[in-house]
């Protein structure tokens, strides 16, 4: 174990991983090897990926299961899609300059909260800082409350179902339970090219990257090192004179944002985004891909986010009415059989070995012993 | 006022639980510098007075002052442990899934901010500390084994080091030699001793032959259903009738 490659392997391998990812499938594609829906798909699992990091980074490493998660995934997709479907322009069905389901809720001017989303650079801003500071306002309430666990979950759990209640409203002027849709153009290019496309892709495997390294150098911080104490003796650490609630404010706050842009990359490759990504579901499922990757491990949500809607681009074609109990199951087993997820099989088995190892040495003793003995 | 110098002082604390009166107006004095052992029965309220002090609980009445400036109640427990509290669990409670020295890092005097702790270096001299503390507390080969991994002994070792590692001017340990072979429970005790006078430390403790040496020539206080029932060396407490009648006349034959 203490070899100097030992643990120059994994990132070797990391790092393949990352160079595939970011430069060998855009290649591929661009060389005709890979399908433009492939990609897509492809674009849309890293995507989950980022945000499966953001639920692991709260859950496994810092103890807190946020069950709300989707809510800042969506709120980051809202921000992007508010841009977007100004980008429409008169291509709508309505030939106006406002959304279409603006046209159809008889408004007859932009209400003055989507003025600024004219400016890309204004929505690409909003995605970090409305989860940011949705999640800081709850984040604050909650930890200075010093509400956990269980209740903690419960509550992220409530404060998701209530924005979908909200934003299936069509007050707010968000689209109401249709949501955004029918995206024409991004920075100018045609949303639906398959070169265009491709640009998302490659944005959204650089950013899983760029997610994956920050959150690498955080967990390896001093600050990790907190974080994982607050899961493990949250009551060690305030006598250790660390105020554990602004840790965790402070991850919750970077969590949020992390699944914002997930999102914002995620709505104009899906090219839809509705308040149904807000429900609770969604967020469970995304908890799911962690505890199926292996929880408190960077690669293992990754693993999970891509291998869990692999499967379910799979299932719900070929078997859609068994999809939920596939992912049920696969959750229940994973629970009770691999509690490190997948990323953690290796080192079960090498346990397990140890272990029949222990005992076959055990038993050879034993054998050793009752001969001699017979011998005497 | 006369309670100029002590290094803590609490008068008249009371604190029930839904019904249970823990704590009974009881008033303490700790000079700096002294090594104090707090005993009683069972229920006697001292751990809930150690959780009084760190502010894991608050009084219903009472006042709790730390070097007389330092309202201990208007604070919670990080800010009271910056002022130079620090406790040990009578559980022993560290971070099972970080190495021993990650421990050590963890308890470290200095910064508790977040910036700090994501752009902080650890510098050499905090290094040579942990080194030290390491070698005091016996751990210098079990620096990077998992905490989790330690025996029951060494998890109270550990322990005491993060105390040691914060530097606290009150050390507030609450039965160091529980679940301890007799000769780990000497050694807890002549480290005890070799840090009186540098700290000041409160010590409860049940097992009375490690009482009788750590507490040779200073003031044991008895605590009785949550008040102080006497103070005095061993010796004397040992000897007041109400002491053998509350504590250790069932123990006698333990004493």
């Amino acid at each position: 174990m203490n070899h100097p490659l030992a643990n120059k392997v994994p990132n070797l391998a990391l790092a393949a991983i990352a160079l595939f990812l970011v430069v060998g499938m855009p290649a591929l594609n661009a060389a005709g090897s890979i399908e433009d829906f492939t990609l897509n798909t492809w674009g849309k699992y890293l995507c989950y990926a980022i945000l499966a990091i953001s639920v692991d980074l709260l859950w496994g490493y810092t103890g807190l299961l946020c069950l709300g998660q989707c809510l800042f995934f969506a709120l980051g997709g809202y921000m992007m899609g508010m841009h977007l479907m100004l980008m429409i322009g008169k291509l709508g069905a309505y030939k106006s300059d406002l959304p279409d389901f603006m046209v159809f809720l008889g408004r007859k001017e932009l209400p003055g909260f989507w003025e600024p989303f004219h400016s890309f650079p204004f929505a690409a801003l909003m995605v970090f800082l409305l989860p940011g500071v949705i999640g800081g306002i709850f984040g604050y309430l909650a930890f200075r409350s010093r509400i956990k666990g269980v209740y903690f979950s419960i509550l992220t759990q409530a404060l998701t179902y209530g924005a979908a209640l909200m934003f299936f409203r069509n007050e707010l002027y968000m689209g109401g339970n249709n949501g955004f849709t029918d995206f024409r153009s991004i920075l100018g290019a045609d949303i639906r090219s398959p070169e265009t496309r491709r640009m998302l892709y490659l944005a959204s495997a650089i950013t899983l990257v760029l997610v994956f390294m920050f959150c690498k150098w955080l967990t390896t911080s001093r600050y990790g090192l907190i974080q994982r104490a607050i899961r493990d003796s949250e009551n060690r650490v305030l006598f250790s004179g660390y105020s554990a609630a602004n840790f965790k404010l402070f991850v919750f706050v970077i969590c949020a944002m992390i699944a914002g842009v997930g999102g914002a990359l995620y709505v104009p490759q899906v090219g839809i985004i509705n308040p149904s990504e807000m429900m609770t579901e969604k967020s469970l499922e995304a908890v799911v891909w962690v505890a199926v990757g292996g929880r408190g491990t960077l690669i293992g949500p990754i693993i999970g986010a891509v291998l869990v809607n692999y499967l379910k681009s799979w299932a719900t074609t070929k078997y859609p009415d068994f999809w939920l109990i596939i992912m049920g199951a696969s959750f229940v087993l994973v629970v009770l059989f691999l509690p490190k997820g997948i990323v953690g099989i290796p080192a079960q088995i090498r346990e397990w070995l140890a272990r029949r190892e222990g005992r076959r040495a055990a038993a050879a003793e034993e054998e050793l012993l009752t001969s001699a003995a017979k011998t005497k | 006022m006369s309670m100029q110098h002590y290094l803590l002082a609490a008068e008249g604390l009371n604190k029930s639980f839904s019904g249970f009166q823990a704590i009974r107006d009881l008033n303490f004095a700790l000079e700096k510098g002294e090594l104090r052992t707090v005993i009683g029965p069972n229920g006697a309220g001292k751990t809930t007075f150690l959780d009084l002090i760190t502010g894991r609980t608050k009084p219903d009445t009472g006042t709790l002052h730390f070097e007389e400036t330092h309202d201990l109640l208007k604070m919670n427990e990080y800010q009271i442990y910056r002022l130079g509290i620090g406790r040990k669990f009578q559980t022993p409670t560290v971070y099972v899934d970080h190495t021993v020295r990650e421990n050590l890092l963890l308890s470290l005097a200095g910064s508790r901010g977040i910036l700090h702790s994501l752009f902080g270096r650890v510098k050499k001299e905090q290094e040579a500390r942990m080194d030290e503390i390491l070698h005091t507390i016996n751990l210098t080969d079990r620096a990077y084994a998992k905490a989790g991994s330690l025996a029951h002994g060494q998890k109270q070792w550990l322990e005491i080091g993060m105390l040691l590692a914060q530097d606290a001017k009150l050390l507030l340990v609450d039965e160091p030699a529980a679940g301890m072979t007799d000769e780990e429970t000497h050694r807890t005790g002549e480290l005890l001793l070799s840090l009186a006078g540098k700290h000041t430390i409160v010590v409860i403790e049940h097992d009375m032959t490690f009482v009788r040496q750590i507490s040779a020539g200073r003031l044991v206080t008895v605590l009785h259903q949550g008040n102080v029932l006497c103070e005095g060396s061993v010796d004397k407490v040992q000897n007041d009738e109400r002491v053998i009648e509350v504590y250790l006349g069932r123990k006698k034959k333990a004493a």
